[in-house]
C-alpha cells in the first residue's frame, strides 16, 4: 500500500517521516525528469507500507516545480491513502491545501501536528466536530515528541478504499460554472479538481486532457463572461469561497481560554530582525558558521578522527606486508586506494560539522529570516531573498543546494541562481584549499582559505549583475515568503538532516573515489603498451597529462599533474587532492602531515600559481553529480551546457588574471 | 486608493482588491490574501523593504512592489 504525505513547508511533515520510518529507511531519490520523492517503508501489525514524501507545498496550483509534482503524482493510481498532515497553531492557511487535496477524491485523512503548541497558547480545538465538519478522519499527533505516530498509520491503513465526501461549500454561481465545465469535459480524464482549477487556471490545467482545443477555448469565453461584472475575479472565486468555509468552520471549533500574548518567537524575531542589528547579526552567524566548521572545533574533532583512519590504514598495510604481496600490489592498495580515500575521508570532520550548522539554520526557522534580511540586496543581482538558501547550502554541496532552487516560482530565477551556486565553494573543495594553504601560506592559512571563500562569493555576486541581462532580460523578481516560527531544532532531526546529507560524502569516497583512484593508479603506472614505467611521467596519464597542460600555461601550472588532477576533479571535487597524493606517490602520507604532500607541490607550484590553482578549482566546472543535477533541473542541455561553459571560462579568465598581475607586480 | 505600503504599522486593515500588475497575484491569493482578509503590517526589513504582515494567523513577507497591488482600507473599531 501506498501512503502519499503531504502538508504546507514547516508543519513539520519531514518529522512525521521519519517517524512513521524509523531505521527502515529507504532513502532513495528516484532520479527522473521531474520526479523527486522520498520513499520509506513503515511496519505495522507485521505489515510493510510505502511512505511516499512529497515536497512541501502551499498550493496544489502549478506555480511551482514542487507544486506540479505533487498534484501529478497525487493523480496517480498508485496512491492509496493521503495524509495530510496539518499545523494546528497554524490552521487557517493549511486548511486551505487540505480542501484542495479533498477535492483530489483520494482517501485520505489529516494529521494535526503541534498541538502542544496551540494548548500552550491557550487555545481550544475541538478536533471531533473540526473532523465531522471536513469529513475526514483527524488523528492528534505531537511529531517531534512521537506521539500519536502509529495511531495516525493505523488510521491511513483503514481510510484505504473511502473517497472523501464532496463537501457543500462553493455558491451556487460557482456550482453552476463548475458543472458546467465538467460536462463539457465530460468525456476527457478531467476530475473534479480540474474543473474547479479550470476557473481559476484557465485553459492550461486540460493540457494532457484529451480535449478539443475550439471547445476548449469557447468554455474558456464563457467562464471568463460569466465574472464581467463580478465584485471578484475568477481567479479569486475559488480561493475566496475556500478561506471563507474555512474561517466558519474555525469558528465553530476554536475557543480561546485566554489573550494573545507576545510569544517568544517573536521576542526572539524582534532582536534578530532588528532595523539596526539585524545585518550585523546576520554577519555574525555567518562568521560563526564556518568558524565551527572550518575553525578550532572541526580542527579539534579531525585531529582524533585522522588518528583513527591512520591506524587504519597502518592496520591495513601491517597485513599486507605479513601476507608477502608483490610491490605493485602494495603499491595500489597503500598509495592508490589508501591514499587517495584516507585523504578525502580526513575531511570529514569539517564537511560534517558544516552540513550541522546549515540544518541548524534550516531547522530553527532563521534561514528565512536572513531571506527576508538579504532580499534586498539580492534583488540588484536579479535574485531575490529566496534564492539566498539554496546558495547557502551551496557551501555545504551543489547537489541539494540546486534542487532546493525548486521552491523558486521564477523559471528566470531559478536558472539564475542555478548558474551561480557552483560558485559558492562546496564543501568537497575544501581540502584542496587546506592542503595548498598548509604548503604555501603556513603563516596564513586561515585568511587564505577565507579569501577563496570571498572570491566565490564576490564571483557570483558579479556574474548576477552581469548574467541578469541576458538570463531574465531586465524583469524583475519577485519574492513572498511566509516567516514561520522559531524552534528549537530537536537533536534528532538535526541528526538524521545531518546524517542524511554526509551519508552521500562518505558513501562517494567509497564508490566513486574508490574508483577513481585505482583508474589513476592504473594509468599512471603504465604507458600505453602496458608497460610498467618507473616515471609516472611516461605514463598513459602522464602523455595525456603533458599535451593537455598548454592550456594551464598562462594561469601558471602548466603541469601534467596539475592539469590532470582537475581533470580528475570532474570525477568529484574531493579527488582533486587524492590525484596529487597518488600521482606525487605519497600514499598515506598525505594524512600523516600535510608536509609529504606539500614537498613535491612545492617542486611544482610558487604560491602564486598556487593561489591561482585555488582560485581555478573554486570556478571551474562542477563535479559530474552536480552537473547531472543541474541537467536535470534546467531540463536543457543547452541552458547546462552554457552554465558548465560559463563557470569555466570564468575559472580561466580570473585564474589568468590572478596569476598574470601577480607576477607583474611581484616582478 | 489606499493600499498595505500606506498602512501604518502595526495597525489593522481589511483588503478590499488586488491589482492587477502584481507578477504573483495567483500565490498571494492562496497565501491567504482574499477579500475581507485582516492584515497587519508588522515591519519593514532592514533595508526598508520587503515589509512583513501578518495575516490568517501567521507571518508572511513580500515586497512593496508586491504590497502595493493589495488594496486596504482601516478596520473601523
Amino acid at each position: 500500500m501506498n501512503i502519499a504525505l503531504v502538508g504546507n513547508p514547516n508543519s513539520g511533515k519531514t518529522t512525521l517521516f521519519n517517524e512513521l520510518t524509523g531505521s527502515n529507511q529507504s532513502v532513495g531519490n528516484w532520479p527522473g525528469v521531474t520526479v523527486e520523492k522520498k520513499v520509506g517503508l513503515a511496519k505495522f501489525n507485521s505489515k510493510v507500507y510505502n511512505i511516499i514524501d512529497l515536497p512541501g507545498i502551499y498550493s496544489l496550483s502549478t506555480m511551482s516545480v514542487d507544486e506540479v509534482i505533487t498534484r501529478e503524482y497525487l493523480q496517480k493510481d498508485e496512491v492509496d491513502v493521503i495524509i495530510n498532515i496539518v499545523d494546528a497553531s497554524n490552521l487557517e492557511r493549511n486548511l486551505f491545501l487540505t480542501m484542495q487535496l479533498l477535492e483530489v477524491q483520494k482517501p485520505m485523512i489529516i494529521a494535526l501536528n503541534m498541538m502542544d503548541v496551540l494548548e500552550n497558547r491557550g487555545v481550544k480545538l475541538d478536533i471531533e466536530m473540526l473532523s465531522s465538519y471536513l469529513q475526514v478522519p483527524i488523528i492528534p499527533i505531537v511529531a517531534s515528541k512521537s506521539k500519536g505516530i502509529k495511531e495516525c498509520l493505523q488510521s491511513a491503513v483503514l481510510q484505504a478504499g473511502k473517497k472523501p465526501v464532496l463537501l457543500d461549500y462553493y455558491s451556487e454561481k460557482t456550482k453552476n460554472i463548475i458543472d458546467k465545465i465538467q460536462s463539457s469535459l465530460k468525456d476527457t480524464h478531467c476530475t473534479f479538481s480540474s474543473a474547479v482549477r479550470f476557473i481559476d487556471e484557465g485553459p492550461e490545467v486540460t493540457i494532457g486532457c484529451d480535449v478539443d482545443l475550439v471547445k476548449i477555448a469557447e468554455l474558456n469565453e464563457w467562464v471568463e463572461k460569466q465574472f464581467i461584472n463580478s465584485s471578484l475575479d475568477r481567479d479569486m472565486i475559488i480561493a475566496d469561497e475556500k478561506y471563507s468555509y474555512i474561517s466558519s468552520v474555525l469558528q465553530g471549533v476554536i475557543t480561546k481560554t485566554k489573550e494573545e500574548t507576545e510569544s517568544l518567537s517573536d521576542k526572539i524575531d524582534k532582536v534578530l530582525t532588528h532595523r539596526i542589528f539585524a545585518i550585523p547579526i546576520f554577519l555574525m552567524i555567518m562568521y560563526l558558521v564556518f568558524y565551527m566548521a572550518f575553525g578550532p572545533i572541526g580542527g579539534f574533532i579531525k585531529e582524533y578522527f585522522e588518528f583513527g583512519i591512520e591506524f587504519i590504514i597502518f592496520r591495513i598495510a601491517d597485513v599486507l606486508v605479513w601476507m608477502n604481496v608483490s610491490d605493485i600490489v602494495f603499491s595500489l592498495v597503500v598509495d592508490g586506494i589508501l591514499g587517495g580515500v584516507g585523504a578525502v575521508l580526513s575531511f570529514l570532520p569539517e564537511i560534517s560539522m558544516l552540513f550541522l550548522m546549515l540544518s541548524v539554520l534550516e531547522n530553527s526557522g532563521y534561514m528565512s529570516r536572513a531571506a527576508f534580511i538579504m532580499d534586498r540586496m539580492f534583488r540588484r543581482f536579479g535574485l531575490s531573498g529566496r534564492s539566498f538558501i539554496p546558495m547557502l547550502m551551496g557551501f555545504g554541496c551543489s547537489v541539494p543546494a540546486l534542487m532546493a532552487t525548486r521552491t523558486l516560482e521564477n523559471e528566470k530565477e531559478r536558472r539564475l541562481t542555478m548558474f551561480i551556486i557552483p560558485f559558492m565553494s562546496c564543501g568537497a573543495k575544501f581540502p584542496v584549499y587546506a592542503i595548498f594553504a598548509a604548503a604555501f601560506f603556513s603563516n596564513n592559512q586561515a585568511n587564505v582559505v577565507f579569501s577563496i571563500y570571498v572570491i566565490g562569493i564576490v564571483i557570483a555576486i558579479l556574474s548576477g549583475v552581469i548574467l541578469k541581462r541576458f538570463i531574465s532580460k531586465g524583469k524583475t523578481t519577485n519574492f513572498i515568503m511566509e516567516l514561520p516560527e522559531y524552534r528549537l531544532p530537536t537533536i534528532k532531526n538535526l541528526f538524521i538532516h545531518t546524517w542524511d546529507r554526509i551519508r552521500g560524502f562518505v558513501v562517494n569516497a567509497g564508490t566513486v573515489i574508490l574508483l577513481a583512484m585505482i583508474v589513476i593508479w592504473v594509468l599512471q603506472s603504465f604507458n600505453f603498451q602496458l608497460q610498467l614505467v618507473s616515471d609516472s611521467a611516461d605514463s598513459i596519464f602522464g602523455v595525456i597529462g603533458r599535451s593537455i597542460a598548454f592550456i594551464f600555461e598562462p594561469l601558471g601550472f602548466g603541469e601534467w599533474r596539475a592539469a590532470m588532477s582537475l581533470i580528475v576533479g570532474f570525477v568529484a571535487k574531493e579527488a582533486v587532492v587524492g590525484t596529487l597524493g597518488v600521482l606525487n606517490g605519497v600514499g598515506e602520507g598525505v594524512l600523516e602531515s600535510p608536509e609529504m604532500l606539500a614537498q613535491p607541490l612545492r617542486e611544482v607550484f610558487t604560491p602564486l600559481s598556487a593561489y591561482s590553482f585555488m582560485v581555478f578549482t573554486l570556478l571551474y566546472l562542477p563535479c559530474v553529480a552536480a552537473f547531472a543535477t543541474m541537467k536535470r533541473e534546467m531540463n536543457s542541455w543547452k541552458w547546462t551546457f552554457l552554465a558548465v561553459g560559463y563557470q569555466t571560462g570564468v575559472a580561466w579568465l580570473i585564474a589568468f588574471l590572478i596569476y598574470q598581475i601577480g607576477t607583474f607586480v611581484v616582478g | 486608493m489606499k493600499t498595505l505600503v500606506d498602512a501604518k504599522i502595526q495597525e489593522e486593515y481589511k483588503v478590499i482588491g488586488l491589482g492587477k500588475k502584481s507578477l504573483i497575484r495567483k500565490r498571494i491569493i492562496d497565501m491567504g490574501v482574499t477579500i475581507g482578509t485582516k492584515i497587519k503590517v508588522i515591519k519593514q526589513a532592514p533595508l526598508g523593504d520587503p515589509i512583513e504582515v501578518v495575516l490568517r494567523g501567521y507571518h508572511l513577507t513580500l515586497r512593496k512592489s508586491e504590497a502595493k497591488e493589495i488594496y486596504v482600507e482601516e478596520q473601523t473599531k
